[in-house]
């Protein structure tokens, strides 16, 4: 139990951490969620002007700003590490690699958790969907979805952080993997705005949250290759 | 000598189920000969999961051993199942076209999920290829791999259910030609064709293994080569300059 405890003070520490020197360099942070807003509008533009239209396609469209987003996100988290040259003693650091991999991913969570907040409302308003009662179902679909977002994004960060054109490789080895979570996300949204009509919202949830768990167990047991050398 | 010999029986093996599948056999009555493309399609499909279940197998046995055999082994099987994976897709569009009228079919799962996996051992292999260091190389394109074997399952099932969680209709897929009721004669032309090509599958895993450890070795010749290239300049201009202060200090 104390082993776990002292895990979970790791993973914080290293958290913690990640997200202050995000905030106190802010400039990066800030120009992915702007980018995030960006991508949104130029759906609006490739599918518009016709809202109904484009209030149809928001659960899809929501949830393609956040992967982008989620993206240049993600690859953010080893990289202030390797510009400084901090990466070996990230590795040197000695405790269990899975509390590295925790913290990691809980800093990659948060920075999620902030894009999806703000690229929610900015959906809402510019393709004009209807939300009601549905803001609770949406912040579940849209919290297990960062969850399963970081801790894909956590493992390929670091699989592509000393690598040649890691700009181009981070997206393509992570989108395949996150394909299921894209399309249950997305499911999950449009059942949630939509009424959910057919009971499938739960189903959904589930199979967000089995991945979720799949694959921080996946990224826990491996990241530890990722540090070695 | 043996793996020669296993290809020559791999070769006339496939040649003889190929004969059989496309002359002997006769065509299906409702898809005509479009039908025939199945005895391809399937065996291709068949090689591509189990060459990346091999990939994801070695990679587990690498990260065991450190033995960069295991990772010879790994990329042969993910170079092999990328090629046998873009055949079955490839087959399975030239059979949509003529008899579901399109070439990509988004409702059925098996296309969409195959489309996915060839992506991920696409990127594994490009990965492996933008990596110099052989062990970090062999270390991370294992854990690559094995994320993207834990994926496919997942893949499939949200693809299964993304067609549509309240209706559970069985499309005319391929495979399901292969129930009881089909023809012996249609069963025993694809198992056929399915031992040809899982012969000729385990004569091109041989040979791109040796391949592979050819490429190794000539990786290793040229990190050597540079090192005593390296050492060698780092020498040759300092030689004169040691000697200098030897010979002042010799009285």
């Amino acid at each position: 139990m104390s082993a776990l405890r002292a895990d979970a003070a790791v993973a914080w520490a290293i958290a913690r951490k990640d997200a202050l020197s995000e905030l106190r360099g802010r400039h990066a942070a800030g120009s992915t969620l702007f980018f995030a807003a960006l991508v949104l509008l130029l759906f609006g533009f490739a599918l518009g002007p016709d809202s109904r239209r484009l209030a149809e396609a928001a659960p899809g469209l929501l949830w393609l700003a956040i992967v982008f987003g989620g993206l240049l996100t993600v690859a953010r988290l080893h990289q202030l590490e390797a510009d400084d040259d901090a990466l070996d003693q990230l590795a040197r650091y000695p405790v269990e690699r899975h509390a590295i991999y925790a913290g990691k991913a809980l800093a990659g969570l948060a920075a999620m958790l902030v894009l999806g907040a703000v690229v929610l409302p900015v959906v809402v308003i510019l393709y004009g969907v209807e939300v009601g009662g549905a803001w609770p179902a949406l912040l579940a679909t849209l919290v297990l979805g960062a969850i399963g977002f970081a801790a894909v994004g956590t493992f390929y960060a670091g699989v592509t952080v000393r690598m040649r054109a890691r700009e181009v490789m981070l997206p393509l080895l992570m989108l395949p993997v996150v394909a299921p979570l894209l399309l249950a996300a997305v499911k999950a949204t449009a059942a949630a705005l939509g009424g959910d009509p057919f009971g499938e919202l739960g189903a959904w949830l589930q199979l967000l949250a089995g991945f979720d768990v799949v694959m921080l167990i996946a990224g826990g047991l491996t990241y530890g290759h990722l540090l070695e050398e | 000598m043996k793996t020669r010999i296993l290809g020559a029986v791999a070769l006339l093996a496939v040649i003889a189920a190929a004969v059989n599948a496309l002359l002997i056999v006769p065509a299906d009555l409702n898809q005509g000969d479009a039908q025939r493309i199945m005895y391809v399609h399937v065996p291709s499909a068949w090689l591509g999961y189990l060459s990346f279940g091999v990939t994801a197998l070695a990679g587990i046995g690498y990260l065991w051993r450190r033995d960069l055999r295991l990772d010879a082994v790994a990329v042969s099987a993910a170079e092999i199942g990328v090629m046998f994976t873009a055949f079955a897709i490839w087959g399975g569009m030239m059979w949509g076209k003529p008899v579901w009228g399109v070439y990509w079919q988004w409702e059925d799962p098996r296309l969409t999920t195959t489309a996915l996996l060839l992506a991920l051992y696409v990127g594994y292999l490009l990965f492996r290829r933008l990596t110099d260091d052989p062990a970090r190389r062999a270390a991370r394109a294992a854990v690559v791999g094995i994320i993207a074997a834990i994926d496919i399952p997942i893949v499939h099932f949200s693809v299964e259910w993304w067609r549509g969680l309240h209706q559970r209709a069985t499309f005319g897929s391929p495979d399901k030609l292969l129930n009881p009721a089909a023809p012996a004669q249609f069963v025993i032309a694809l198992v056929a064709m399915v031992v040809a090509f899982t012969l000729a599958w385990a004569w091109l895993m041989i040979r791109r293994y040796q391949l592979a450890r050819i490429e190794w070795q000539i990786e290793e010749h040229g990190r050597l080569g540079r090192i005593s290239a390296a050492r060698r300049a780092a020498v040759a201009p300092q030689a004169p300059a040691a000697q200098a202060p030897a010979e002042e200090a010799a009285p």
